[in-house]
């Protein structure tokens, strides 16, 4: 892909992202932003390219490794915590005498 | 174009599809949860299409499944782990620690195809293309660093393993980091100028500057931080997406950035702080201490619980205002049975939620949930503000500089200004404190002094268990 795609790919992308978000309640704020955060672990992608391509070469392999767990890390964890936080807020209907 | 191209195409429309859907259906009470878990399948989503790709293209090795597998298990599990067991009072700094592996992970990326180029990519050398390769590089490694160690910074000052060093709040600090700053655009353009030794330096340049930005700010301006730094993160992912030449990083990056800055924004007008005053301003105590004139406290009120329990008997209509201070008791639970002791003998309790309770906006009422708090109870600020000169009972939990009515009566103060619950108003307000220490700010708070205020001093759980007790002598909530 050129590089000039790449950046309205950029563009388009964080317009998306200004549009997304318009009203939040502050209830959802703590929440959102580890949802958020959690998505920014998408570099796992790249740390699986790295690995992939890394043909036998054995420090890369184990850069892209190391990486693979920090991104994993932050997605695995980011969503698990956010859904822990959700799960208080989506309890309450069913407690409603 | 052929069949593993276009398989992995469609999965990569459909992943960025779903995860706009994600982040949509976050900012919604309803569909938060399934938001997440969408969101979450998207993420699956993508690895299984690019495993697939290369499975149809070049296939996949041995040793690289190895690599994958150790990587994938270990992360995973540290992560699920510290999610499951990490209490809910703690979650400014588990988002910090998340937020800076993430934008750890940009940086090794950025490091490990700068040391070893990826063998195809470099077939043919064209002179713009390596010029694009090598910025996106420095910019991944760059931002990826600031992301780290800030998050790392924000984590151990939230945790309290860290303190804010005196010389930080000088102005040595603007000079320190204007000289990481520049160092770190030389080792920027003498990269791209192809001397490759100077990523080193970029990386440690930068990994300072993170510190030095992060280490002056206060605890009380942390959210706002945690908030940008996140969206820092977007922006390391977005630019590891272009050294990986992959569309899909680059618009869950960039989405997940200007959601970041969106939310910083909404952060900073909660607690009326501007961007700029943050990053660069310091502690919010360091000014007030150049400026003192506040004064001591004068004519405080302190009463025992009995008294608190008498009043509360009596009354009709109760508001109660937690701060952080109830969190870090532990004290959710207990303030639930109170209210519900109240509630039963027909006293309407409402609970007021200053936008930024807690350490995080929205971090109250995750704590108040966790403690079955129903939801209609809650009410913003703005919503509840006009509600209080017809409440006969404020009881304030923990919180100070949320209910200091300087931010409205004294245009000297440094809170003059930020929206505060209007508490005063009330008949009686009760606040339940351990001493007279200030708040985050370190301001001394006026409403101490007012004659309808009086203090109960204690720790909150404790001061709660006891009104219970109270409470129960007095028959209250037993129908």
């Amino acid at each position: 892909m050129s590089f000039i795609s790449l950046l309205w790919v950029l563009l388009l992308g964080s317009l998306l992202g200004l549009e997304l978000i318009g009203k939040v309640p502050p209830t959802l704020h703590t929440p959102l932003m580890s949802g958020a955060n959690a998505i920014s672990g998408i570099t796992m992608l790249a740390a699986l390219t790295l690995i992939v391509k890394a043909e036998g070469n054995v420090p890369l392999l184990i850069i892209g490794s190391v990486s693979l767990g920090f991104a994993l890390f932050n997605v695995v964890g980011g969503f698990f915590v956010t859904d822990r936080m959700l799960a208080m807020f989506s309890r309450k209907p069913s407690n409603k005498k | 174009m052929n069949l593993p191209v276009i398989i992995k195409f469609v999965i990569d429309l459909l992943a960025v599809l779903l995860l706009a859907l994600g982040i949509k259906g976050l900012s919604k009470v309803k569909s938060a949860r399934d938001a997440n878990r969408l969101a979450a399948f998207a993420m699956s989503l993508s690895v299984v299409g690019l495993l697939s790709y290369y499975l149809g293209t070049s296939g996949i090795a041995i040793q690289s499944w190895i690599w994958i597998i150790i990587g994938s298990i270990l992360g995973s599990l540290f992560g699920a782990i510290l999610a499951k067991k990490v209490p809910m009072t703690s979650m400014p700094e588990t988002v910090a620690l998340f937020n800076g592996c993430g934008g750890m992970s940009s940086l090794l990326v950025a490091l490990g195809v700068a040391i070893f180029p990826i063998s195809g990519g470099q077939e043919n050398f064209d002179f713009f293309k390596s010029l694009i390769n090598e910025v996106s590089i420095s910019v991944s490694i760059f931002v990826g660093a600031i992301t780290f160690t800030g998050s790392i910074v924000a984590m151990a000052k939230l945790q309290g393993w860290l303190s804010t060093p005196g010389w930080t709040q000088s102005k040595v600090r603007h000079f320190v980091n204007i000289v990481f700053a520049v160092a770190s655009l030389i080792a920027f353009f003498d990269l791209i100028n192809g001397n490759t030794s100077s990523i080193w330096l970029l990386v440690i340049v930068s990994s300072l500057l993170g510190i030095g930005v992060t280490l002056p700010i206060g605890g009380a301006d942390m959210p706002v931080v945690i908030s940008l730094l996140n969206s820092y993160s977007g922006i390391a992912a977005a630019s590891a997406g272009f050294v990986v030449d992959s569309q899909l990083l680059i618009v869950a990056g960039a989405m997940v950035g200007a959601a970041g800055l969106i939310l910083t924004q909404v952060m900073c007008k909660g607690m009326n702080r501007s961007l700029v005053s943050v990053l660069f301003g310091g502690s919010l105590s360091a000014q007030s201490t150049a400026s003192p004139g506040s004064g001591e406290y004068t004519n405080i009120t302190s009463c025992s619980v009995e008294e608190c329990a008498l009043t509360l008997e009596a009354a009709n209509k109760v508001i109660i205002v937690p701060g952080y201070g109830l969190a870090v008791a532990q004290a959710q639970h207990t303030l639930r049975e109170v209210t519900k002791k109240l509630e039963q003998n027909g006293i309407e309790v409402v609970y007021a939620i200053h936008p930024v309770a807690g350490r995080m906006p929205g971090h109250m009422n995750v704590l108040l949930a966790e403690a079955d708090v129903p939801y209609e109870q809650l009410k913003e600020m703005d919503v509840v503000n006009p509600d209080f000169p017809a409440t006969d009972v404020v009881l304030v939990l923990g919180a100070n500089d949320v209910v200091n009515p300087q931010a409205k009566n004294d245009s000297s103060s440094p809170l003059y200004g930020m929206p505060v619950l209007d508490v005063q108003e009330a008949r009686t307000v009760f606040v339940i404190k351990r001493g007279m220490s200030a708040g985050y700010s370190g301001i001394k708070n006026d409403l101490f002094d007012l004659p309808n205020t009086s203090m109960v001093f204690g720790d909150a759980k404790k001061v709660l268990n006891d009104l219970i007790g109270e409470l129960k002598d007095l028959g209250v909530g037993e129908k």
